[in-house]
């Protein structure tokens, strides 16, 4: 079992009282594309939050279950802020920070310490030409991030997300704010990052889960419906009438 | 009713009954909310106008630089305009710091519990403390019990608890302005709390945080009950022209009080010279007003989102 890179084990999370994962064990293999897909509300990004530990951050949780990385329990970490650095994450949404595009790629490595210049400038390029981004903006990298188009912010918030050299890329319905030639373009990268580090990739768009997934997991109303091969997930007969019906349409 | 009928497009160009009550009403709400904005500037005008005109012939560079003379019925208003700088200035200072941090602890650390509501109502309930009150807990606790006498402390720090809650407010609402996602974004590239604020929440909320704060500040400026009982005098002998006329640890004039005191006590003072203090009252009041919205257009124009 040690070779998985990521371990949850029956994660159990309920905002107020209310559950929102019922219990969730899977097993995250290292350099491979772990798709998430599930109707809305199920709980992915919930489970994501979880493991970076940035679900404590919000008041009226309460998480129970195990996270380990590298064999290592997430949850006893004290070092949160390491454990975070070691996590990229992007989210539906682009927040492109009111800084230039500079500071926003450059901003998680100060943080962590970094200050010189030419470190910094590598960090910087290598980021942005990483999530397609480079050659849009190489020349104005002092304009605010905020001016950017949406396409161009969420693809700054990947570069973002990249820049602490995380060993994990989590992504959370990246692509519903860019268009699809962007998507594709993106898609590419990540198939060049699987190289380097294990991504969880949540969508909704069942097809992304099926170009991009060696791993896909299906999750339905906070309990994991089932979880394996995408091949199998997408056949014609996954062995789950929820899975099929989800993949083919039927539901949600 | 007859409603205009869509079928013909025609009707979208002619008034149906409704169409003309819609308009009707529209007109009467724009006409009964205008008139209550001019409503409120007739009386400022009106004021200004007044204390100007009365005090026109007393408002010269000897009466805002010179000493009052012969029991204050000649002179000037020198050491009470800057005795009211030092108690703005010390209270500012006294307080601004308690102010903005006890606001950054409410609004980005405290979770919500027995003791941040407890904080809360504090602050609410002491914002609602009329000043008199305040001026008579300022004699107990700092001139008799904390033994420092009638002095510019002693009134600054009455005047600092005066505004403490309006600066909790005002931090805590600032803060509260930086949206959400920003610190999300922060915490998720490994960024510690304290690393978010100092970087992220507190550059994008200082001008929210200051300007109500310098308004605050120089509305103290006109509050007599708060001083008269802790540090301000009647008069106090000084040299002319000198800047820094007072000790913290003396008393000082005040102009709200100097004014106070020719225009009820001193039988005889000129009129003008009465008007003529209340305008420069009321000029420094206005002075911190517009240096705190110029402050603010400038922030505002580097607001980046």
């Amino acid at each position: 079992m040690g070779d998985y890179k990521i371990e949850i084990k029956d994660l159990r999370v309920s905002y107020e009282k209310k559950p929102a994962l019922k219990g969730i064990s899977v097993s995250i293999p290292e350099h491979e594309v772990f798709a998430v897909i599930g109707p809305a509300n199920s709980g992915k990004t919930t489970l994501l939050k979880c493991i970076n530990r940035t679900l404590e951050l919000e008041p009226g949780t309460s998480v129970r279950g195990t996270v380990t990385i590298d064999g290592l329990d997430a949850g006893q970490m004290r070092d949160v802020y390491g454990l975070r650095r070691r996590i990229g994450m992007v989210f539906p949404l682009p927040v492109g920070l009111p800084l230039s595009v500079y500071d926003n790629v450059a901003y998680a490595p100060r943080m962590a310490g970094t200050r010189k210049k030419a470190i910094l400038n590598e960090i910087v390029e290598r980021c942005l030409t990483q999530a397609a981004l480079w050659d849009e903006v190489k020349d104005r990298l002092g304009t605010l991030g905020t001016m950017l188009s949406g396409g161009q912010q969420q693809r700054l918030t990947i570069a973002r997300a990249l820049s602490h050299d995380p060993e994990i890329l989590c992504l959370d319905e990246f692509s519903i704010a860019i268009d699809p030639v962007t998507t594709m373009r993106i898609e590419d990268v990540l198939v060049q990052l699987k190289k380097k580090m294990t991504i969880i990739l949540v969508t909704n768009l069942v097809q992304q889960a099926r170009r991009l997934g060696d791993i896909t997991c299906f999750i339905n109303k906070g309990e994991l419906v089932q979880v394996g091969p995408t091949e199998t997930l997408f056949s014609d007969d996954p062995g789950n009438q929820l899975t099929y019906d989800y993949i083919h349409g039927v539901f949600g | 009713m007859n409603a205009p009928s869509t079928d013909e497009p025609a009707a979208l160009f002619t008034a149906g009954p409704l169409t003309r009550r819609k308009l009707r009403t529209q007109r009467l709400a724009g006409a009964v909310f205008g008139g209550m904005s001019v409503i409120i500037l007739a009386p400022l005008f009106a004021l200004i106008g007044y204390l100007v005109v009365r005090a026109w012939p007393a408002l010269t560079w000897e009466f805002l630089t010179g000493l009052p003379e012969k029991g204050m019925r000649a002179g000037g208003i020198w050491p009470a305009l800057i005795g009211t700088l030092y108690l703005v200035f010390f209270s500012l200072v006294l307080s601004a710091p308690v102010g903005v941090f006890a606001g950054i602890y409410l609004n980005e650390y405290a979770r919500d519990n027995w003791f941040t509501r407890i904080v809360n109502l504090a602050v609410v309930n002491l914002a609602g403390v009329p000043s008199i009150v305040y001026a008579l807990f300022g004699v107990g606790a700092f001139v008799i019990f904390a033994d420092l006498g009638k002095c510019i402390v002693s009134a600054s720090l009455t005047i600092a608890i005066m505004t403490l809650p309006a600066y909790i407010v005002a931090t805590k609402e600032a803060l509260n302005a930086v949206p959400h996602s920003f610190r999300v974004a922060c915490w998720n590239l490994g960024a510690s709390k304290w690393q978010t604020i100092r970087t992220m929440v507190l550059p994008n909320s200082i001008s929210g945080i200051l300007t109500p704060m310098i308004l605050d500040a120089c509305r103290t400026a006109g509050e007599t009950a708060p001083v008269m009982f802790t540090g301000a005098v009647f008069y106090k002998a000084i040299e002319a022209g000198e800047l820094l006329l007072y000790s913290p640890m003396e008393q000082c004039m005040a102009l709200s009080y100097h004014l106070f005191t020719i225009s009820t006590q001193v039988p005889g003072v000129p009129d003008e010279m009465l008007y003529a203090t209340a305008v420069v009252l009321l000029a420094f009041v206005l002075c911190f007003n517009s240096f705190a919205i110029v402050l603010r257009t400038y922030m505002r124009g580097k607001k980046k989102w």
